[in-house]
């Protein structure tokens, strides 16, 4: 899976979670997911739950760290499905 | 002495009506809202009818963001969210503030924290997968849950609340709101309860051998308050939510008044003399509703109406002779007397705002509802209160002031007077 069928996909995961629903149909791997896609912070553990179950990997705690734009959710979620747990 | 407070929008979630209109009619035509409920049957269950409101999760679309209710899976907070929010656009306000109302608070309460949520939660920690249970869990398990969500919704600032006294809770709620009001501590208060009954809490009552089951298979004809024939109450869910405001806060800004909440009392019997955990001692009970009718500082005489707890158990005996003691009042010279939990069942913590709905209704439209079910009344209820003041029929009459009170477990009472509001 390349990064832009990852990005397709991660939108699936993102749209309960956002009311920016025009943002979302935009999104590109600069996309903040609290600033831009006013994601509560709360939730973010919410799209690491639903990413896991979406793409069959673990995000450990050290990764999910990293993921609070659409890039760095891309390079952990690829690089898990490289190296699944 | 202190500000008036009237009450100025109404909210109901009801298993025999889910918004005003619908519940008006319903009350007034005496139509049930309870059903056979096959899970019960199944889970064998004494008791298998239930009065549950047929609601349904797209009914809160309008009211929270679609990313709240993505996830929200408790539904005593639902009909709590739908009945609040209900009232507040009835008080003629918009759902969505800009700014923190700091005038404005909530006391909603509960009783049980919605027990489906906790099962999800023990399933997936006892099989190691907490990892699994997201951030929407604690929200929903936490009592203050219900509080958390209307006051979020609508930008309260004042004081919020959740309060829990068993059956008592809902009379109770909005006898809290009435004295920040009345102090001066609020100008507007969004009060009331809800309560979901699950297929554990019911349990828990129908091991109690509390509840009604000898009408199995004809639903309607299960919730007999004041009957000789009742045999224990039907447990009932939904919410029911008023709005409050100082009077003078509310004539600003050209509110509709359906009526002025003129005093309450809340107390307890102490479990002394009679009062027990699960049963009210008459002390406790006289003297709380003598306490409500001097803080609202009206005579015994000018009550139109009493809104019973009257649950359709052997209790319902002594809560009439306990009325008659406090009002000093008996035979023909008794107000009517009727009880909503004949067509709703019983919805504990929610009944006492559902209740108060109601009776805020018949005092704007001027009617008793009737008393389903009543063919047969307790003879000695009929000996000390006479027959004419247990309609069985809607009866158009003029209601100034009705008293509406709650029992609940723990020997805690609340009584509540309300009057049409009157410009002087």
């Amino acid at each position: 899976m390349d990064r832009k069928e990852i990005l397709s996909e991660l939108k699936k995961v993102l749209a309960p979670y956002t009311e920016s629903k025009e943002m979302l149909a935009g999104i590109n791997e600069e996309t903040d997911l609290i600033k831009d896609l006013k994601i509560n912070s709360a939730n973010l553990v919410d799209i690491i739950i639903d990413a896991e179950a979406q793409y069959n990997i673990e995000i450990d705690f050290d990764a999910a760290e990293k993921m609070y734009n659409v890039g760095n959710c891309i390079d952990v979620i690829s690089e898990k499905i490289n190296k699944p747990a | 002495m202190g500000n008036r407070v009237v009450i100025t929008g109404l909210g109901i979630v009801s298993p025999n009506g889910l918004n005003i209109p619908d519940f008006l009619h319903a009350i007034q035509n005496g139509i049930s809202g309870i059903r056979f409920v096959p899970e019960y049957e199944d889970l064998k269950f004494n008791c298998q009818v239930s009065g549950m409101p047929e609601f349904e999760w797209e009914q809160l679309h309008n009211y929270i963001t679609e990313t709240s209710l993505y996830g929200l899976k408790g539904k005593g907070i639902a009909y709590g969210i739908k009945a609040a929010l209900d009232a507040w656009m009835d008080a003629g306000n918009e759902i969505v503030s800009e700014d923190t109302l700091w005038e404005t608070g909530c006391v909603f309460g509960s009783s049980v924290a919605d027990t489906d949520v906790i099962k999800n939660a023990i399933t997936r920690v006892d099989a190691r997968e907490s990892k699994k249970l997201g951030s929407r869990v604690v929200e929903q398990i936490m009592n203050s849950g219900v509080t958390a969500y209307i006051s979020g919704r609508l930008g309260l600032g004042n004081k919020i609340i959740n309060n829990s006294a068993a059956c008592a809770t809902g009379t109770q709620s909005i006898l809290m709101g009435y004295e920040y009001i009345k102090f001066g501590m609020a100008k507007r208060m969004v009060v009331g309860s809800c309560e979901y009954v699950d297929r554990y809490v019911f349990g828990g009552f129908d091991s109690m051998r509390v509840l009604s089951r000898k009408f199995n298979n004809e639903p309607g004809r299960a919730s007999r308050p004041m009957s000789a024939s009742a045999g224990g109450f039907v447990p009932g869910s939904g919410a029911g939510a008023l709005i409050l405001e100082d009077l003078d806060f509310a004539l600003a800004r050209g509110a509709k008044i359906y009526g002025e909440l003129m005093g309450g009392s809340t107390n307890s019997g102490g479990q002394k003399n009679g009062g027990s955990m699960t049963a009210p001692g008459q002390e406790g009970v006289i003297r709380c509703i003598k306490d409500a009718i001097a803080d609202a500082n009206i005579s015994a005489n000018d009550i139109d109406l009493v809104s019973g707890h009257l649950t359709a158990t052997i209790a319902d005996k002594l809560e009439i002779q306990n009325w008659v003691h406090a009002l000093g009042r008996s035979g023909d010279d008794f107000p009517m007397v009727n009880s909503l939990k004949s067509m709703v069942g019983h919805s504990l913590s929610a009944a006492g705002s559902i209740e108060t709905v109601a009776a805020v209704l018949q005092l704007k439209h001027n009617f008793v509802h009737p008393n389903l079910n009543l063919e047969d009344p307790i003879p000695e209820i009929l000996d000390i209160i006479g027959a004419n003041n247990l309609p069985t029929t809607k009866v158009e009459k003029v209601i100034n002031t009705v008293a509406k009170a709650n029992f609940g477990f723990g020997d805690v009472n609340s009584c509540l007077i309300i009057s049409k509001y009157n410009n002087n």
